[in-house]
This record gives structure tokens, sequence and C-alpha cells, in this order.
């Protein structure tokens, strides 16, 4: 289906939210918002090291103080065997999720969390915290990437034994894996180039930042059944991990997602919500755990700190004859940083003969790494989008032509594997030179950069129910949860298949008893891939909607129509009855053959690779190294806009969270592995004040495998920010910045630097 | 330790509570009085999420003490509409899709009424340094300041 196809009547319009009015008036409850009757508080004991053995936790007197109903510790988490398993884009350690939960024999992390309480009150549960008494024998750690790969390096897991290196290493290493990708031949490529260019790069771990800290309830029954209330990305995903870490059949759990206050793709995996189980099967009560955000910086999140290296040759034409890349991903604690990803999108948007690039996988004395919007490719396109950028200059040619020369289009082999089908890649690259932000005039310590950004998008495992109800109400469950407004696209898309309006049908969040298994919201797949199931229920309901109009007109099914939200004779019928409305037809569905309902179970295949090219204006301020954003055009292809709104929303959101990384987010460690900005105060998120409007342009490339041409919007737009801005100062001062965040000490100092 | 007794006002309602000394504003709204629509994000005055007026100013309700609010007004995102009648920020904010996860939205809302209560007619700037204590981490600020103004511009030609 074309993506321009003028019949649509709700699909890129923008109605108001479904779930609109709870959330501007307070109504709508978040993780930490359910109160039940008995709740106790659940807290958690954080280690203060970075790196120490647990020689005795010696919790009795915290559960002698009144007040004080359960306390665990590693004891009361079974500790399984090391299983790694697909969750969304990364993979996950079952071993490595438990002691992440709960440490097991050492503390591999500032925040790790060792022991909890169930208490009557917080003020006792905090009591409780600081009696339980803990021998720790503290251990040199490591928090640098670089240096957790030395020879002598402090090691984190006796038994991790670097993997994809033949022979196999006769010592344990912080190396998790190495990661391979080639093809052609880079030297042959870079023996034909006219100018080679080659650069090292640094970029700071950085926190998905979502304003709602991890929140759970949990209520477990003496019959071994259990109820869950939190706030996550994916209420199946909770279900089977707690399931798997407290040895319980998965259907004895119950989860029912919170309204979430955003994750960012950090809230795709568990923290408290096993202890916050575990604690309530000890109690015999339900158990609310709310972690403050101190928690959330110490022991949640981040996306890896990373060492890059990129090395790109060219023809004085502009041609890219040859890509080399060294990537050197922090983990955290446990292995499985986004290095494969990182490896695979490095180059993606182009088309180049020859591409090698190397990944390293390493554990360092951090929390544990959880995905964050198009996780890995921002690391790795920030080096390849920055060394295009010294190209272009050098051999003067403008940058967006450069990156049209080069582009990967329909029929390129992507270096990472798949031939890619129709993208839109060469669109956003002229929507963005035609844009008049690309010639307004410069003054004086300004300057503009450009940068582009690829991410796969995926599709995957979806149910949706589609539910007719005695008035022509329509019903639509998914197992979505709703983070950026879902709700109003699943309800655009279900109105559009059955030519009702949109304000007809209710869209719902479904827990984990109530619809089949739908894989976490992520990846850019809600749209796309629940999309695609909520469209097959609504066409099951079409469907029954023309059985039942043929029975009740005693004609052949093949004879009716549906049109506009009603069922219609046709052929030698028509006209022969007067059209029947859905309303009509549900009101006496019991007389019919009963209930209407459609119901979907799928597993979408052929998602839509996007991408994205951004445009920024900065000012550099010389005296201070202070850069102001003047500027920001975000162009990106989306397949099509299900609500218009809420796709521009994604897009400036994600070119914001770019805009920190780039110049203010970090994680700043003292000398002893500590975190010394675990706040909002230091650790510096953009605010309103720092920024312009972020301007958008959504092209509309269709993807063939989608009713709608839907690709995916969210994470795209992180890629090229950060590459974008440093492209931009670059072009203010001259200066190649190579390390984030981009902020004024640093600017300063190589304004100074330069001079 | 004993728990102090406190009467305020609630959204225009006589309201009294019990809470202990070291308890603030925020948890007593939360916990006691089951008003769960300000939300706590940060707990150190940082993000804005739960913000109230207080006697008719702007706070954080999370760096006041329950006890503090003896005898004084206080307002909440639970007081903003009236009946079934939306105030024209929060129609503005639906209808801009000013909005994505919504943990922010209650704060938010409140700041800006706060803001056009005080000056109906204020800039973009305006808008972005009064609001720069409200975090937002997923829409970019961008339909938020846009809904502000919309809705400014609105209410001064009605």
């Amino acid at each position: 289906m074309s993506s321009d196809n003028k019949d649509l009547k709700w699909v890129g319009k923008s109605p108001v939210r479904p779930d609109g009015n709870d959330k501007v008036t307070g109504r709508a409850k978040f993780g930490a918002d359910l109160m039940l009757p008995g709740m106790l508080v659940g807290k958690v004991l954080r280690s203060p090291h970075a790196h120490a053995i647990i020689k005795s936790i010696d919790t009795s007197k915290a559960e002698a103080l009144p007040g004080v109903k359960a306390v665990i510790t590693s004891a009361d988490v079974t500790d399984l065997s090391s299983e790694w398993v697909p969750a969304g884009e990364v993979q996950i350690n079952f071993r490595d999720l438990a002691r992440n939960v709960m440490a097991n024999e050492k503390v591999l992390y500032n925040g790790h969390a060792v022991a909890a309480v169930a208490a009557t009150n917080n003020a006792i549960a905090n009591a409780a915290l600081e009696l339980i008494s803990i021998d720790y024998e503290v251990l040199p750690h490591v928090i640098d990437v670089e240096d957790a790969m030395a020879e002598d390096a402090p090691i984190l897991h006796e038994d991790m034994f670097t993997q994809g290196v033949t022979p196999k290493p006769d010592k344990p290493s912080n190396v998790f894996k190495h990661v391979d990708i080639a093809v052609g031949d880079v030297e042959a490529g870079f023996a034909q180039a006219d100018l080679i260019v080659e650069k090292s790069f640094k970029t700071a771990p950085v926190h998905q930042g979502y304003i709602e800290p991890h929140a759970a309830v949990a209520s477990f029954g003496e019959d071994g059944k259990a109820e869950l209330w939190c706030s996550t990305q994916g209420q199946f995903v909770v279900r089977l991990y707690c399931a798997k870490l407290l040895g319980m059949d998965v259907s004895n759990l119950r989860v029912t997602p919170s309204e979430i206050g955003g994750g960012f793709g950090g809230k795709t995996t568990v923290y408290l919500e096993p202890v916050a189980l575990l604690l309530s099967r000890k109690a015999g009560r339900p158990v609310r755990a709310v972690m403050t955000r101190e928690e959330v910086f110490r022991a949640s999140g981040p996306t890896s700190g990373a060492v890059t290296w990129v090395k790109i040759g060219v023809k004085n034409d502009g041609t890219i004859v040859a890509g080399e890349a060294i990537l050197k991903y922090q983990a955290g604690a446990f292995a499985g940083s986004p290095i494969q990803p990182g490896c695979m999108c490095a180059f993606a948007p182009y088309d180049i003969e020859n591409v090698k690039v190397k990944g390293y996988d390493v554990v360092v004395n951090r929390p544990k790494v959880a995905a964050y919007r198009a996780p890995g490719a921002p690391i790795s396109e920030h080096a390849v989008e920055s060394v295009l950028d010294d190209i272009a200059k050098q051999i003067s040619i403008d940058p967006l032509e450069l990156r049209e020369k080069n582009a990967a289009t329909e029929g390129t082999n992507a270096a990472y594997g798949p031939k890619f089908g129709p993208i839109g890649f060469v669109e956003t690259l002229a929507a963005a030179k035609a844009h008049p932000h690309y010639s307004a005039p410069l003054g004086p310590n300004q300057g503009r950069g450009v940068a582009c950004g690829f991410w796969f998008n995926i599709g995957g495992d979806s149910c949706a129910a589609v539910n007719v109800a005695e008035d022509g109400s329509i019903v639509v469950s998914t197992g979505s949860p709703d983070i950026g407004g879902s709700r109003a696209s699943m309800a655009i898309m279900a109105a559009e298949t059955l030519g009702i309006d949109v304000a007809d049908v209710h869209p719902n969040v479904a827990d984990t008893s109530s619809l089949g298994y739908t894989f976490l919201t992520g990846g850019s797949r809600v749209t796309f891939a629940t999309g695609m199931a909520v469209i097959e229920a609504a066409k099951q309901v079409v469907e029954t909607l023309r059985e039942r109009a043929a029975k009740i007109w005693d004609i052949s099914v093949d004879a009716v129509i549906w049109e506009d939200g009603y069922a219609k004779p046709a052929g030698t019928n028509a006209g022969d009855f007067e059209p029947l409305s859905l309303g009509e037809i549900a009101s006496t569905a019991g007389k019919t053959g009963g209930p209407i309902s459609g119901n979907a179970a799928l597993n979408a295949q052929g998602a839509g690779p996007a991408f994205g090219t951004h445009i920024c204006d900065v000012e550099v301020d010389p005296e201070t190294g202070r850069v102001t954003v003047l500027r920001y055009t975000a162009v990106q292809d989306c397949g099509k806009a299900i609500h218009k709104g809420y796709v521009e929303g994604q897009i400036q959101g994600g070119a914001v969270q770019g805009i920190g990384w780039a110049l203010n987010e970090e994680y700043i460690y003292d000398d002893k592995g500590r975190l010394d900005n675990a706040g909002f105060l230091d650790y510096r998120i953009p605010v309103a004040s720092d920024l312009p409007m972020i301007d958008t342009v959504v092209v509309e490339v269709a993807n063939p495998n989608h009713p709608y041409g839907v690709r995916g919007v969210g994470e795209v737009p992180i890629v090229p920010p950060m590459a974008t801005v440093a492209n931009a100062i670059e072009s203010a001062t001259g200066i190649r910045m190579t390390e984030l965040p981009m902020s004024p000490p640093k600017v300063l100092a190589a304004i100074d630097g330069a001079k | 330790m004993a728990k102090i007794h406190v009467t305020t006002t609630v959204n225009g309602e006589p309201s009294e509570f019990l809470c202990d000394p070291q308890q603030t504003l925020l948890d007593v709204l939360r916990d006691e009085l089951r008003l769960t629509g300000s939300k706590e994000g940060c707990a150190t005055g940082d993000c804005g999420a739960c913000s109230i007026m207080l006697d008719g100013r702007l706070v954080c309700s999370c760096l006041v003490l329950g006890v503090e609010s003896e005898g004084l007004e206080v307002e909440t995102i639970e007081g903003m509409s009236s009946g079934d009648q939306l105030h024209p920020l929060q129609q503005k904010f639906l209808e801009e899709a000013a909005l994505q996860c919504g943990i922010c939205t209650p704060g938010f809302l409140v700041a800006a009424k706060a803001l056009l209560e005080k000056n109906p007619n204020p800039t973009e700037t305006e808008v972005r340094y009064w609001l720069a204590g409200n975090l937002c981490r997923c829409t970019g600020y961008d339909k938020i300041i846009r809904a502000v103004l919309d809705c400014a511009a609105d209410l001064r030609g009605a």
C-alpha cells in the first residue's frame, strides 16, 4: 500500500489520545501509585563499594526490630545456571540477572543490591537497613573500559573467558566476547583511497533518565500464586524473569503494567520486581518497593560508555572505498553491552564495498547496562559521522552531498548482512538539503553541523483482541505498555480498518492473564508489530460483521461489502437492503451467532529499517566553552506516521536526549569507584531553557510489510545528535571534539589548546 | 514519635491529617490523603514532578514538610479541572500532544498555570525559564512550550 494513500480517514491525523484525560488530571496510576490493604514498605540495602567480597551478612538485628516483616539476601534467590536467551535487542543471562537483582558472593558496583527488608513503614524499613551488618573484603576495582581490558586489570568474574577467540584463553578476562564484521577487503580498499582519515573517540555512559523511578507492588498468596503491579516496558518479560528467579510456574504470576513514566529501554529488565515478590512471599503481605532517584542512578541503566576508533578512506570525488572501526563498549558489572548492534550499525547507512568492524564487550565495576533507545548505534555512528565530517571538509564537498554519494538505497547490501528493501535515507538527505535551515545565515562563533543515523527497528510477538460491545463501540486490548501514545495509534489503526470514528475505539493495555504473550515495548516495534495484530483482529471483526449482515438479509456473504462502518448489500443485491451499522449488527449479535470478537496472535516480520538526518546550529562561547544549541532540525523516514503529533514528539524527544548525551550527561566516579553525581542536579539532563524548538520533517517511504507502511519511529532520532552537535562545534571553532560530553570545561580546554 | 495533627485546605476543601514531623508534604498528599497526582521523580527539588501551589506560591512539595502546611491553602493537580471541565491548559496539552508518558505532566500543568496567572503574555524564553525546573525526558519540551504559549494566546483572546 502506498503511504500517500489519500483515502485514509484517521491514519496520519492527530486525535486526542484515549488515555489523555487521566494523564492531565493526575488520575492515571503509575508504578508508585497503587496502595493495597496491609501493604508493607520494601527497601533495598546497596553496596557502598565498587568491588568487594561479601564475607558474611548478619540480618538478625534487623529481623528482631519490631515492624520488620521480612529480610532477604541472595540466599533467598535461586542461583541459576548460566543461560543466554534473547531479550529484545539484547541477550540476557538468568544467572547474571539473579546476581544483579541480589549480589551473591561479591558486590560488583557501588549500588549493587545486597539485602532487602519489608517493614510496616518507611522509618522502620530504613532503620532495619542500618541494622544489617555486612563484612566486606574490598577488592581493587576498574571503571574505565580500556583499563578493564589491560593484562593486570582486577578481574570481575573468575569464570569469564573471552568468547570468540581461538584457542580458548587460559586465564579469565574482563572481555566477555569479541564481535567481528567484515565484507570485502579493507586493505585493498584503503589502497585505492585518495584520502584516509582516522580518529579515536570516547563516549560517556548515559542514563535513560526516565522521570518515574522503578516501582513495584507485589502480593503473594498462600497458594503460591502472585500478583505484581509495576512500571515496565513489558509485563510478559517481567513475568518470565520473575517466575524464573522465584522458581514459579509462569502462569502462577499475573503481572499488571502500571502507566509507565518513561523507559527508553531502561524498563526492559527487572530490579525491584523479584525483590518485592520475594519479600511478599516471606512476609505474607503485599509489599511496595520504589527506588529513590539516587538508586535509579546507582543501580539501573545506563547505556555503555565506550572507546571507539574509526578509519575511512575516500576517493577525491567522495566515494567511500573502505571503512574500519574498533569499538570497546562497557557492559557494566555483567556481560552484555549492545556491542553487536553497535558493530552492525556503524557503517549501515552507507554503500561501502570494504568494511571491517571489531567489537569488544567489556565488564567494569559499574551498574549493568540496560537498553537505551537504539542500543549501541549512537556510539558507533557518532564516530563514523564525525570522521565523515572531517573528510567532507578536507575534500571540500558539502557534507550532505558526501552522504548522498554513498547512501544506501533499495538493493544495497548492508555491511552487517541483509540487502535493504525500500528505504528512505536519500529522501531524508534531500529534505535536509532543501530545508531553509540548511542555508540560513550564521553569526560569529556560530556553526552548523549535520549527521545521519540508522536503526533496524524490530517486529516480533504480539497479540491483540478487538471486542465489539453491545452498542457497537470497540475495545481493543493489546499487551504493549503505552509509553508515548501507542493507545492512540492502536485506536487509529482499528478505526481505519473498521471504517468507524476513532472516538468509538477504546484501547486498553492488558495484564499477562488477560491476553497472549506480547514482547515488550521496545525496538520501535509497537506501532509496527502490535499494530499489525490490531489490524488483523479488526479485519476478523469485519469478516464476522459481513457474515452477520448476510445472515440477517439471508444473502451470500460474498454479496456483502463493508464500507465506512456499514454492511452494504453489493453485486446483484445492491440497494435491496438498508445498510446496517456496526451498532445495529452488534445489538442483535446474540441472535445471529453470539459475541463478535477478533483475536490475533502473530510474529511480525519485515520491520522497516529507518534513517534520520539532523541539522544543528550552535554558538560556542569562547570565554567559557559553553555550547548553546540555537536551531535544530530532525528529518526522519517513518514509513508512515499513524499519529502525526506523537511521531513528531518521539523525534523531538529522541533528538533532545541526544543533545544531552552530546553536551551534558556523564557519570562521575571518585577514586574508590563510588558514583559522585547520583541526582538530577549533578547529572544534568536538558531542561527547557537549554533548548530551542526542535523542528521535525517526517519523510514517508512506506514499509511494504505493514498494511499502512509503518517502520517505527522512537529510536532513530537519538542516533545522529552527538555527531550533529560535534560537527556544529567544529564548524564554529575549527576544533574536532572527540570526547563526550562536550561540556564547557572540555570545550574551553580545547579552545585554549588550539590558541 | 507521636504524629502531629495538621489542618489545611486542599483544593478548596478543609482537610486534616496526622503526619510524622519529618514527613514531606508530597508524602502526606500521596500516602495520607491519597492524592497521587503529584509525583516523586527525585525528592530533591530537581524535577518538578511534585509541583503544587502553597498559599498561591509554586513549590516542590517534596521540599516542604507536611507540618508546614498548617493553616495554608494547598492546590494540587487534582484541583485543576472543575467538574467535567478541564482547565484550558489541560485541554491544550491534549490537543497538541504535549505529553508522552505523562509522569511529568501534572507538575508542568501546575507550574504553567502559575506562570499564566502571573504573566498572561509570556515570551517563549520566559516560558522556557519558568518551566526549567520541570524535567521532561520524552518530549524535548517543544510541544509543551507551544501548548503553554498557545493557551496563553487563547486566554488573552477570550
